[in-house]
């Protein structure tokens, strides 16, 4: 099989090169409403992140959160669908993780523990997933909307378990786990000391790979594609539309899921209300930027956690906010210059009717 | 209005019309589809260029004019497919877009009593305050023709207005078009239906490959003689082959029996249909579009809601069965839409040439990509596809090649077709491509396939089919041995005035 | 017992605005996802106002025109370059998010909250003047879609963008038009919050857009029932913070109710069928 053409690439990478591009222009006039030099920012920022094992580890464990809600996010909406749920299944999937670490007697081996709480944490991701599966596949409602209130509900219900009874007195998480637990980078590296970094990226890493996989080399992925592209073609194809959305949502669910187990077994070893908070949601600028390519959301996830952590190098010169902003704005470049830039490499090469 | 030529487009849509239309006159344009009679309306009520020719309206040169400039002037279109908006009533439709106001405030009072008047005047009955969505197709389409004459229309274009008419909604019709033109009005009416010229017409243009063939006065003119100047004595109908007479005797491979289908709105647009094909023969529908045979097709092959009925392959009963069932029983179908349904178009050759056949290429679970590619390789070969690159998308092949995409996937490959449906095989496909796909067909015959053609165009059904059958209505009118058929013959039955 | 009313509406009001703004937005076609933002907007520009010219009713002004700028890049974004309308929102309410910290701390060295804001005072029993104008929003709303030709047109370029564009209607400006005033509704709605808490803080909106946007689906799209939703919801707040410590039902369970109740009403056919058609769709 030969490469595909140029125009295919352009149309993929021009989107988030474009996107960069802006958000540095817009990222240099923050610094200057501070007065700060964009370049020594810019040198604080790179300096914080990969100038030292600490900041690296701190990066490797925030882009592992966002590998996964990254990859579920791109599942779904190569299924057509949106999943904004993936910040809610992130929560389920680390209050599984939890539940199963404490479940376990201790001194539970290692190798029978770490895959029960990665199960466990899949399975919580993947109940919230179906829920929007379910009623999308039956009723036809709306998975926007739906995924949208499942994120209260779900958030609350943790909240009300762990508040009332699963708490440690005067905290807001659960005990400590007895058993599934993943070492730290601190554990190989001594320099790492300190960051959150743990096996988990392994985990991610893994996750691309299956993810890869499921969607390019089976047929269900294979049937999943062609539901996201065309439900017409699909339907002539014996796919069942309904089926195939509640599989996607399913699945995206429980990789969100995973996502959890960073925190959980990797990081804290317990739950704790509001650990994830905004990585579900990133999850769509990473699948968004990475151009939902599992390959692409692995890169995103590694950019968009060199920003998140990098904020907190530069906090002291410029307010870590400013790296909210630019978020928002490679988002909003990429997903305004996408229906453009195909349509500048439509006119380009010309098609044939 | 006098004297309208032009052309249109890098895609010959019309060459060479014409049209005229004389004050107070009821005139209809016939042709088969895509003859250009669309294109040319188009163009008259504003909402194409011409890329050559003079549009003439009341002395006036108006070419290239807007579809504010045409309402202004008094032409009005009534689309086929309506533009209103369900959930507003009938009055707030009508008002759009000139909506009567006082300081930004509504003011539909006066607007209500000009209803009324208007209702009277044309004999177009409908409560005003009505919601849109609530009306029958019928009431819907009196909106529509009120719409056009509340914004002062004095020429109105109907665009295959009966389509989708009961027939006494039909008679309907003309008696408010008649009286439209009685009050001074013009009328021009696109249609391809014959009984329908010579019931409200007092002259017809013929429209034939985007050119005008042929104007006649309708007194006087049979239908056989305004069928002849549509399909015309240049069509040169391929050679005939109907295929050896060999399995005629051999029980029925497909078989369909009272099959209902309804649509949206709940209206039988398949009515009973019962048909049988047996190994090694094909049986041709022929028919004017929308008369049921696209929903006809899309039931047998599992993807349209049975109302009723039975489909059979080899005895079996599959009207319950899912499309992969059917397709794994020795369905192949070469679909109508290849945009919508045939492909997805942002895929490789590759990945197309499988689809609703990967789990031929699943080995343990995973896709066989090698042997995707080397089946790709294959088909590509096979069927001539061009360019020859099976990772290019679908959607930068010619509409020739994409469709030999899609007859690949559905014949090549070692599959054993037990019964192939094929819908219109060869639409917006070049000659080439036209006798390869035709070349595939009568080869799937010949394995002992039954295969099903629903086609637009008369000369591939009656080079191919072994039977004719004529569907009109929802219903199977008329059957003739392929060998014996002839366009003049089918004709009537096509447009119902045989019935 | 009128206490307990005011507490109700004071609660109910920004939601009003909100989902005003998102009955607005949505039956032109296009997602009200933004509404968490436009509130946060709203609200930040408020304070800040009211904080720099010493006058709420400027503080208003502020926050309605802050709302309406972010409105007005939402609309830019998804009309004129065709983007995404769920990703657009979800990237805006990040943005603002972001932002209006960002400017606090730039302006106040703090990332928490703005200085007191003295906005109306006690304000009377509403907490503010604003609070009156937030009661009358969806009513007025309802007034405007069924009574006057903007609203005329608003319903068919959500319904039948197609069907308006051969009555001479031009979709984008009736939809720029709608998300401009969705903004500036919201927008009201945050300045009430600002002013009757007297601050700004940072994420002070707390998933009330979201609210506000269930309000509308629960509402199915018609302002007055989007009203009623908004008093349902707020009542199940007020009931949640009388009953603190006293009630046997914990205050995650009243939290769930909007939610609870927009997915039930998505589920059944009737929150299907009354969605605006167009809604969501990018004009071709």
């Amino acid at each position: 099989m030969s490469r595909p053409p140029g125009p295919r690439w352009a149309e993929a990478l021009l989107p988030p090169l474009v996107a960069l591009a802006i958000a540095l222009v817009v990222g240099d006039l923050l610094i200057l409403t501070f007065g700060q030099s964009p370049r020594i920012v810019w040198g604080v920022l790179l300096e914080g992140t990969w100038g030292n094992a600490y900041g690296m580890g701190q990066v490797l464990y925030k882009a592992t959160t966002l590998t996964c809600t990254g990859l579920a996010v791109a599942v779904a909406l190569r299924a057509g669908l949106f999943n904004i749920a993936a910040e809610s299944q992130l929560a389920a999937g680390g209050f599984g993780a939890a539940m199963a670490g404490l479940a376990l007697p201790a001194g539970a081996p290692a190798i029978l523990a770490v895959p029960f709480c990665l199960g466990a944490a899949m399975t919580a991701g993947a109940i919230v997933g179906a829920v929007p599966g379910g009623l999308k596949a039956k009723a036809g409602a709306n998975e926007v909307i739906v995924t949208i209130c499942l994120n209260f509900l779900v958030l609350a219900l943790l909240n009300w378990a762990v508040a009332e009874h699963l708490h440690v007195p005067d905290s807001l998480h659960t005990a400590t786990i007895r058993a599934g637990g993943l070492p730290r980078l601190a554990d190989v590296h001594a320099a790492f000391r300190g960051s959150a970094g743990n096996a988990t990226v392994l985990v991610a890493v893994a996750a691309i790979v299956a993810t890869w996989w499921g969607l390019f080399r089976t047929p269900g992925g294979y049937a999943l594609r062609a539901v996201g592209l065309s439900p017409a073609a699909a339907e002539y194809g014996g796919v069942s539309l309904g089926r195939t959305w509640f599989r996607a949502l399913v699945w995206s669910g429980a990789l969100a899921g995973l996502g959890g187990v960073n925190y959980v077994l990797g990081y804290k070893r317990y739950y704790e209300e509001g650990f994830g908070f905004g990585a579900g949601f990133l999850g769509i600028a990473v699948a968004l930027v990475g151009r939902n390519h599992p390959v692409g959301v692995g890169i995103a996830a590694l950019l968009f956690a060199t920003l998140s952590q990098g904020g907190l190098a530069v906090n002291a010169l410029v307010p870590k906010q400013m790296m909210d902003v630019l978020q928002a704005v490679v988002i909003l470049a990429v997903v305004a210059s996408v229906p453009e830039v195909r349509r500048l490499v439509a006119q380009a090469v010309p098609r044939r009717p | 209005m006098a004297g309208i030529a032009k052309r249109y487009g890098a895609v010959a849509a019309n060459v060479e019309a014409s049209l005229e239309v004389g004050r107070g006159e009821i005139h209809a344009i016939c042709g088969e589809n895509g003859a250009g009679k669309s294109t040319l309306m188009k163009i008259l009520s504003g909402g194409a260029r011409p890329d050559a020719g003079t549009v003439v309206v009341n002395g006036r040169d108006v070419t290239g004019w807007g579809t504010a400039e045409a309402i202004a002037a008094g032409v009005g279109m009534v689309h086929q497919h309506f533009q209103l908006v369900p959930t507003l009533t009938v009055a707030e439709n009508l008002v759009l877009g000139r909506e009567p106001t006082a300081r930004g405030r509504l003011v539909l009072a006066p607007a209500l009593a000009e209803i009324a008047a208007l209702c009277e005047r044309t004999g177009l009955v409908i409560d005003p305050v009505r919601r849109v969505g609530d009306l029958t197709v019928g009431e819907a389409q009196r909106v529509e023709i009120l719409k056009a004459l509340f914004r002062g229309a004095r020429t109105l274009i109907l665009d295959e207005p009966t389509a989708v008419l009961s027939p006494p909604e039909v008679t309907d019709l003309w008696r408010v078009l008649r009286r439209l033109r009685d009050d001074g009005g013009t009328i021009v009416l696109i249609t391809h239906k014959l009984d329908e010229v010579l019931a409200a017409a007092s002259r017809v243009t013929v429209m034939r490959a985007g050119r005008t063939v042929g104007r006649l006065a309708t007194a006087g003119a049979t239908p056989a003689d305004i069928a002849r100047a549509m399909v015309g004595r240049d069509v040169a109908l391929a050679a005939r082959d109907a295929g050896a007479d060999a399995l005629a005797t051999a029980p029925p491979r497909l078989v369909v029996r009272d099959l209902a289908v309804a649509d949206a709105a709940g209206r039988r647009v398949v009515d009973g249909v019962s048909l049988t094909v047996r190994p090694g023969e094909i049986v041709g529908i022929a028919g004017v579009e929308g008369n049921g045979q696209t929903e006809l097709v899309e039931a047998i092959a599992g993807l349209a809601r049975v109302r009723g009925g039975q489909v059979t392959f080899d005895g079996a009963d599959v009207t319950a069965w899912p499309v992969a069932r059917r397709t794994a029983a020795g369905l192949a179908h070469i679909p109508e839409d290849r945009h919508a349904r045939g492909l997805v178009l942002d895929w490789s050759v590759a990945d197309n040439l499988v689809l609703g056949q990967q789990h031929r290429f699943t080995r343990a679970g995973r896709l066989d990509v090698r042997g995707i590619a080397a089946h790709a390789a294959a088909q590509v070969a096979a069927f001539d596809i061009r360019p020859g690159d099976t990772s290019l998308p679908a959607r930068a092949l010619s509409g020739g090649n994409q469709q030999k995409v899609v007859v690949a996937r559905e014949l090549g490959g070692g599959r054993d077709v037990r019964v192939l449906l094929a819908a219109q095989p060869t639409r917006g496909v070049d000659v080439g491509a036209i006798e390869a796909i035709h070349a595939r067909l009568r080869a799937a015959r010949d394995a002992g396939a039954a295969v099903l053609l629903v086609s637009a165009d008369l000369g591939e059904l009656l080079a191919l089919s072994t039977r004719v059958l004529v569907m009109y209505a929802g219903r199977l009118v008329h059957e003739v041995e392929g060998r014996v058929a002839t366009p003049e013959g089918l004709g009537p039955h096509m447009t119902g005035a045989a019935a | 017992m009128s206490d307990l009313l005011f507490q109700w509406l004071r609660i109910a009001a920004p939601y009003l605005c909100a989902a005003a703004g998102g009955v607005l937005s949505e039956r032109a076609g296009i997602i009200a996802l933004t509404l968490e933002g436009y509130l946060l907007a709203g609200a930040f520009g408020a304070a800040l106002g009211a904080l720099a010219t010493d006058g709420p009713w400027l503080g208003v002004a502020a926050g309605i025109g802050a709302a309406t700028a972010v409105a007005a890049l939402h609309a830019a974004a998804t009309l004129r370059f065709r983007a995404d309308q769920v990703v657009t929102g979800v990237a805006l309410n990040l943005l603002v998010d972001g932002a209006t910290t960002f400017v606090l701390r730039r302006v106040y060295d703090s990332s928490a909250n703005s200085p007191r804001v003295e906005g109306f005072g006690s304000g009377g029993d509403l907490g503010s003047p604003v609070g009156w104008l937030a009661l009358l929003a969806l009513p007025a709303l309802w007034w405007l879609l069924a009574r006057t030709r903007f609203g005329l047109r608003v319903r068919a370029v959500g319904e039948a963008p197609e069907a308006a564009t051969t009555a001479g209607i031009s979709v984008a400006r009736v939809r720029w038009l709608a998300v401009l005033g969705s903004g500036a509704l919201a927008g009201l709605g945050g300045a009430f919050l600002a002013l009757d808490q007297h601050k700004f803080s940072t994420g002070m909106t707390a998933g009330r857009g979201f609210i506000a946007l269930a309000a509308v689906i629960f509402g199915r799209w018609d302002p007055l029932r989007t009203a009623g939703a908004c008093l349902l919801f707020a009542a199940a707040e007020t009931l949640q913070i009388r009953l603190q410590g006293t009630a046997a039902i914990p205050s995650q369970f009243t939290e769930m109710i909007p939610y609870a109740l927009t997915i039930v009403a998505l589920a059944t056919l009737a929150g299907r069928a009354a969605a605006p058609a167009a809604l969501g769709k990018a004009e071709s």
